[in-house]
Order: C-alpha cells, then sequence, then structure tokens
C-alpha cells in the first residue's frame, strides 16, 4: 500500500501543475477558496464571465471536458489523469459550476443519442464554455418518481412534424444562464409511465419558455422553475424514438451521480479548526471530552469518505473499475454536514442564533445548516440513494410497483389517492 | 496510488477463508460458547501450521517474515467467523510488543512459541471498573517480582505468559510474567462474550522480567494498543461485514405480508445503512493497514480512525442484523447474538470507543491542521 503516484501519474501531475501555474486566474484564488454554499464567491468579476473565461483558456489548451473524445472539444484522457486533473485544478474548479450539469449530464446524452450533425454543431462550444446547458427534468409532481412527470409534448397539427410542449419544470440548476436544455416529457398518457416518455433538447430562447427563480428555504435562488407554454420544438431536435424517453434519461442519471457523488465536504476540517481556536471554561474546545467524542465520529466519516475515494482511485490507476464503495459519498456527506453544522451552532451557544459577517467562520456553519437540507434530496434523496445501495449492491427485490402497468392516465395523482 | 491489498495478500485471504469455512464453522464458536473449554484448541493448532500465527513475525524468531498487512488480512478473516482463539491477546498484543519493545532474550524465548501456537500470552493492564489511565494502576514491580491485582484480562485462564503493567517506584513500567511461575492465580469471570474468556489474575510475589526501560511501560503500552487497534479493528471489519451478509440473506429469504422482507424499504434502509458503516470502516481500516505496514507518522492518528470507526460498524451491524430478524434474532438457536456478543467485546477491549474517540482529537490536535482534512 502508498499513496505515491505512479511514474506516469507524476510526469502527468507535473505536465497540469506547470499549465496551471502559468494560465490559472491567481487573481481570484483567494475568493475562489471562500466559496459558499450554493454560489462561487466571486465579486470582484462577473462569475458567468470568469467562468467562461476560464474554461476557454482550458479548451484551446486541450484540458475541457477530459472525459469526452477529442473530436468533440474532449481531453480523451483516462479516468486517472482526471482525477490528478481535478486534484490540481483545486480552487479553480469551483468555476467549472456553471458547466457542471452540460459537461458531465447533458453531453454524455448527446452524445450517445444525438445525430452525428447534432453532436458536432452542440458538443464542441459545450465543451469550451461558450454554451452552456441545463437539464429539465423535475417537475413540481414528479421528483424521486422522475417517470411521473405530466408537461406534455403533442405533434403539431400543421404537418411540420415539430412538437408542442406545454407543462413545468423546477429544480432546474442554471436555467437563467443556460443557452439549451435537455428536456424530457410525456408524449404517450394512454400507456405505462415509463414507456410515454420522449426527450428532447431545445434553445432555452425559444418563444413560450419562462424561466423563474426558485426562491429557497434557505433564501438563495440557486434553482429555477421553467414555465413552457406551447413551446415549438422540431422533430429532429428529438433524442431517441418516440416513448423511449426513460431509456435516453437513463444515460443522464448515471452520469448525475457520478458527478456528485465525488469530492464531497463534510464541513469537518472547518469544524474542527473552529474547535482548536474556541475555549470552554478556559480550556480548549478540543480539550473537551464530550467535545471530543462529537468530533471524532465527524471525523472518522470525513476520513472514511476520504479513503473510500482513494481506494476507488486505486482501482483507477490499476486500470480496474472501482467497486459500488462510492455510491456512500453523498448520503454520508449530507447527512453529516447537517448535523456537523447544528453541533457548531450548539457550540456557539445562544450566539448560534445570529447569522452575519461576524459570527465565525463569516457564518460559514450557519449557512451550512441552511443549505444542508438540499444536498440530502438534490441528485437522489437519502432514500432514493438507499434504495440503490440495497438493490443494486446488496441485491435486495425492489419495491413493488402498484402503478407499473397502469396506463399514465389512470395513476392517482396527490390529493386524489385512493381511500 | 494503491489503498488495496495485492494479489497475493488476496490469494492468503481467500487461503484462511477456505481454511476456517473448513475449520471454524458456526457450531465450533458455539462449542466455545456453550461448553467448557475456553478456546477451540485445534483450530489454534491449524492457525500456527498455516503460518498465520507467525505472518508478521521474523523468520530468525520461527515466524513466517511476511509483514502486516498479511496479518491483516488474517484478522479480517477471523473476525468474519468470530474465530474463538487467543490470537489478538497473543499475537497482535504480545508478539507485537515484544518485538517493538522486548529484550533479545525475551524475544528467543517467546516468540517462536507464539508462532508454532505452543505459547499463548494476555495483555494484562486494566485494573476494574473505569477507563484505563495510568493513575488507575496499583499492581508493583520490585525489579524481580510482580504483585497484585488485573482485571479482567482476555484469555488470561489459558495464557502461558501475561503482558503486566505495573508500577516501579513512582512509575509505570510493562513486565513480562511467565505465568507457569510462583504466586499467580486466575479466576474466572462470567462475561457478556463467553467465546472469549475473561478471568482476574492476582500475583503475590510472582517472577517478572521488565520489558523495556523503567518506566517506559505507558508509553510502550499505548504503542503496543496503537497497533493492535488496527489489527482488532479489522477483525471488527470482518465482523461487520458478515453480520451484514447474514441479515441480508435473511431478508431475502424471510417472508411477510406475501414478500421477501428485503424488499421492504424499511428493512433495506437498514441495511443499506449498515453497508455504509461497513464501508467506511473498511477505507479507514485500510489507511491504518499503510499506517501499521509503513510505520508512517500518521500511525496514531490512524490507529485511533480505524478503532473508532470499526467498533462503530461492527456494533452497528451486529445489533440490526438482530433487527432485520425480528424475533428469531433474539433466540439462542440463531447465531445474531453471537456477532451481538463480539461486537459489544471488542469495543471495549484495550479501551472503550470514548477512549480511542478521546485519544483521535486529542492526537489531532497535538498534530497540526491538515489531519483534519
Amino acid at each position: 500500500m502508498d499513496f505515491n503516484d505512479t511514474p506516469q501519474e507524476a510526469e502527468f501531475r507535473k505536465e497540469v501543475r506547470s499549465w496551471l501555474d502559468a494560465n490559472a486566474p491567481k487573481h481570484l484564488e483567494a475568493e475562489l477558496k471562500r466559496a459558499s454554499f450554493g454560489s462561487n464567491g466571486l465579486e470582484s468579476e462577473d462569475p458567468i464571465k470568469a467562468s467562461k473565461a476560464w474554461q476557454k483558456k482550458k479548451a484551446e489548451a486541450g484540458w475541457a471536458c477530459l472525459h469526452w473524445p477529442k473530436e468533440y472539444g474532449g481531453g480523451a484522457r483516462s479516468a486517472m489523469e482526471r482525477v490528478i486533473w481535478s486534484q490540481e485544478e483545486g480552487p479553480y474548479s469551483v468555476l467549472s459550476g456553471l458547466f457542471t450539469i452540460g459537461h458531465g449530464m447533458c453531453g454524455p446524452t448527446v452524445m450517445e443519442w444525438a445525430n452525428e450533425e447534432w453532436k458536432e454543431r452542440l458538443l464542441p462550444p459545450l465543451a469550451s464554455g461558450e454554451e452552456v446547458w441545463c437539464q429539465l427534468f423535475s417537475e413540481p409532481a414528479s421528483g424521486s418518481d422522475l417517470a411521473g412527470l405530466r408537461t406534455k409534448a403533442v405533434k403539431a397539427d400543421d404537418g411540420s412534424g415539430d412538437w408542442i410542449i406545454n407543462g413545468q419544470k423546477i429544480w432546474t440548476s442554471g436555467a437563467q444562464n443556460s443557452d439549451w436544455g435537455l428536456l424530457i416529457t410525456r408524449t404517450d398518457p394512454d400507456v405505462p409511465k415509463h414507456k410515454g416518455l420522449t426527450m428532447f433538447f431545445l434553445r432555452m430562447d425559444s418563444p413560450g419558455v419562462k424561466v423563474v427563480p426558485i426562491k429557497q428555504a434557505n433564501g438563495a435562488s440557486g434553482f429555477n422553475e421553467v414555465y413552457f407554454d406551447d413551446v415549438r420544438i422540431p422533430d429532429d431536435q428529438r433524442l431517441g424514438d418516440v416513448g423511449n424517453g426513460w431509456k435516453v434519461s437513463l444515460t443522464t442519471l448515471m452520469n448525475e451521480r457520478l458527478s456528485i457523488g465525488s469530492g464531497m465536504s463534510t464541513g469537518f476540517p472547518e469544524l474542527f479548526k473552529f474547535c482548536m481556536d474556541m475555549e470552554i471554561d478556559g480550556e480548549a474546545a478540543t480539550a473537551d471530552s464530550g467535545v471530543r467524542s462529537k468530533l471524532a465520529q465527524f471525523a472518522v466519516k470525513q476520513s472514511g469518505l476520504k479513503y473510500t475515494g482513494m481506494r476507488a482511485i486505486s482501482a483507477l490507476s490499476k486500470g480496474e473499475t472501482p467497486g459500488p464503495e462510492n455510491s456512500i459519498g453523498k448520503l454520508v456527506a449530507g447527512a453529516t454536514m447537517q448535523e456537523l453544522a447544528m453541533y457548531a451552532l450548539d457550540l456557539q451557544g445562544e450566539a448560534g442564533v445570529v447569522w452575519d459577517e461576524d459570527s465565525p467562520q463569516n457564518g460559514r456553519f450557519q449557512a451550512m445548516l441552511m443549505r444542508s437540507p438540499a444536498t440530502r434530496i438534490e441528485g437522489g434523496s437519502d432514500e432514493i440513494l438507499r434504495n440503490i445501495i440495497g438493490e443494486r449492491v446488496l441485491g435486495l427485490p425492489g419495491d413493488i410497483r402498484v402503478d407499473k402497468d397502469v396506463p399514465f392516465k389512470e395513476i392517482p395523482t396527490s390529493g386524489k389517492a385512493k381511500a | 496510488m494503491n489503498l488495496d491489498f495485492s494479489d497475493e495478500q488476496k490469494q492468503l485471504r481467500d487461503q484462511v477463508r477456505r481454511f476456517l469455512k473448513e475449520n471454524c464453522p458456526p457450531a465450533a464458536v458455539r462449542a466455545i460458547l456453550e461448553g467448557d473449554d475456553q478456546y477451540d484448541a485445534k483450530l489454534y493448532q491449524g492457525l500456527a501450521d498455516l503460518g498465520v500465527l507467525g505472518a508478521a513475525i521474523p523468520e530468525e524468531y520461527g515466524g513466517v517474515g511476511l509483514g502486516h498487512l498479511e496479518l491483516c488480512v488474517v484478522a479480517e478473516e477471523l473476525g468474519r467467523v468470530l474465530a474463538p482463539v487467543p490470537v489478538a491477546s497473543t499475537v497482535y498484543l504480545g508478539a507485537e510488543c515484544l518485538m517493538q519493545a522486548g529484550s533479545e532474550d525475551q524475544k528467543q524465548e517467546w516468540l517462536p512459541k507464539i508462532s508454532a501456537g505452543e505459547a499463548i500470552g494476555c495483555w494484562a493492564i486494566s485494573e476494574g471498573t473505569g477507563r484505563m489511565k495510568p493513575a488507575k494502576v496499583a499492581l508493583t514491580f520490585d525489579g524481580k517480582t510482580v504483585s497484585g491485582t488485573k482485571a479482567p484480562i482476555t484469555d488470561g485462564g489459558i495464557a502461558d505468559f501475561a503482558i503486566v503493567l505495573a508500577n516501579e517506584g513512582s512509575d509505570l513500567s510493562l513486565c513480562l510474567v511467565d505465568l507457569s511461575g510462583s504466586g499467580v492465580s486466575r479466576e474466572t469471570l462470567d462475561s457478556i462474550d463467553p467465546t472469549r474468556g475473561q478471568v482476574k489474575l492476582t500475583f503475590e510475589g510472582t517472577p517478572a522480567t521488565r520489558i523495556g526501560s523503567a518506566g517506559d511501560g505507558w508509553h510502550i503500552a499505548t504503542q503496543v494498543m496503537d497497533r493492535a487497534a488496527i489489527l482488532i479493528g479489522f477483525e471488527q471489519l470482518g465482523g461487520a461485514d458478515r453480520a451484514l451478509e447474514i441479515g441480508r440473506d435473511y431478508a431475502l429469504e424471510r417472508m411477510a405480508f406475501g414478500r421477501q422482507i428485503g424488499s421492504f424499504q424499511a428493512i433495506k434502509h437498514m441495511l443499506a445503512d449498515m453497508y455504509v458503516s461497513a464501508t467506511l470502516a473498511r477505507s479507514n481500516c485500510y489507511y491504518g493497514a499503510w499506517a501499521l505496514s509503513s510505520s508512517a507518522a500518521e500511525l496514531p492518528i490512524a490507529a485511533a480512525t480505524a478503532r473508532v470507526s470499526a467498533t462503530n460498524a461492527f456494533q452497528h451491524c451486529a445489533k440490526n442484523n438482530i433487527q432485520v430478524h425480528g424475533g428469531m434474532g433474539f433466540t439462542w438457536a440463531f447465531d445474531c447474538h453471537l456477532y451481538y456478543r463480539r461486537s459489544n467485546a471488542l469495543a471495549l477491549t484495550i479501551g472503550s470507543l470514548s477512549t480511542w474517540e478521546s485519544l483521535l482529537i486529542e492526537r489531532m490536535s497535538a498534530g497540526n491542521v491538515e489531519a483534519a482534512a
């Protein structure tokens, strides 16, 4: 066992470091390191412009979309090289947040399902950051049960072959900054829910598309509602066959969990620093036995996630496929951060209620507390993740699905449950 | 980066697993639980013959001279089957202590016997109720003999030698005691896990030799327990994994309300959480294994991390394995309680969970904030 690079890995790391050293936007480093939850923290520059500028620079030098083939603007790098890149990119990776969904989910879906002409049109500007994508999947009435979505696509009756879209999506990150959207719709309500779906992509400036920011429970607005009012989409912007949208969406969702689960923070380093700097009855908080027990429990979660990641990297380094152990990442990190943030406020005593710039670490723990409920839901709720571990890792049987063979239009909806 | 065992080490794991499947079925554990024997002597000799006891002991002292990664692999397998044998007492603590701090004579005398399965050791530190700490030690060493009482001592009833923490003047020293010497009495104690015997050991002028320097006892004992914590962590990891498997298998087999109980989310999510604990523990134990095998500066932090995480996982998996089984899990006939017993006994040995939690943060604070990242 060791934590060393192979000679080839060390060589690659050197190359990455020297390029970053010469090209990274160092004037933003300090600000990016302070990045808080739900924003990239930039104030000195327009965050969108800064993100696009960094992405363009990376693309010109071949460092964009390392997991994509070169013909579409990617870097065609191995999984291990991608890991090394992300370790080295460090705080600048915050600038990639704008493109996470496009590069990680929409791009791979287009790559698998679009025709060659569209791939050549869509993928290079996505890789280089000129165009931004969003994912239009969740709806107010279909979250974990995504296949229960209700946004309708019907063939236009003018013989054009176009589709007319009506309905509403929600929780769309970055819709207000997006040029394109990946949209899943219902084209047939007369068949069981998974069978009546069809996937499209569309310009977000199409007539009839309206983006409205959601004010979240923590007061911030990182997500949007997107309304479709007779929006017209040409048939050649359909991905996969009519009625095959569920299968197409699985390409997207498989990639979603991969990108969200990696390298998640629990907030432990910040809590530990806070406790090192804090006193209880004239002694360091870390000398208090109650504090120690709590901290130790957070510490072993942080370290367990860190070394679980390293086990996966070890497999990649040997050219093997990592095991299912990484599936615990978001489940552990989200719940741990929530509990940890509550504990940090507890240690602040009554003053824990105050959330301003004078709060410890500029109110970081208050921000964590208020943001962490979302982490436990977005990209697969804790409960969905437990189902995935139970069914795919442990081999337990799936749930009995009472709506499985029922035509979609006959499935009971909220407020209309049968007694 | 390579945070994994080598192919050869995985082959060793398979070999030990096959051996234990044959030689340590649940009935063998139950025989110790219900019978008069304090350990499975035949199994122990089999492990010696397989070269397992001497895996990390150098060849010059009669060992196999492999290393500590191999010993970690073995420990995980012993933990999976709840092997009722004194490997932790004799090898992780006894042999490790002698290898770390023993004199040449002490090593020559005991290590070959340990490796051959001819000598069993015990780690005699505790003196009654309360967390282990230097001020609690009352037993004395006068330079030649020890006098006093130690309890509870795992495997003290079957041991040939004891490593005893004693007051020597105003300081603590570690002593090696041949238990065939004069003035030794052993009183069997009932315990929550009778598959590993506990005794009260009393010494009255029993001949002893010091291990290491006078006054170095607590320091050496701490170092030895750090190393043992990683190995016992692997036993706990093996137990956690096996308890999870048993629970999973039962959830697949047991029907209720017309369906497999594993299809209910209440059960499925409980098992998923057990998987999460066991996975965190595995990763932390691998970190410990790396530190142990490379004698890294992080060893004390890695040991406490592995120990806390593995304790969490085994207790969590063993108790929820019973929960998955429902009422059947609380019968004597099912094996769930064997895992429950061992998980709780191992959580207390060489310092309880809260002791290791405290050590972890004390060490991280003394080190640097980098350790937290």
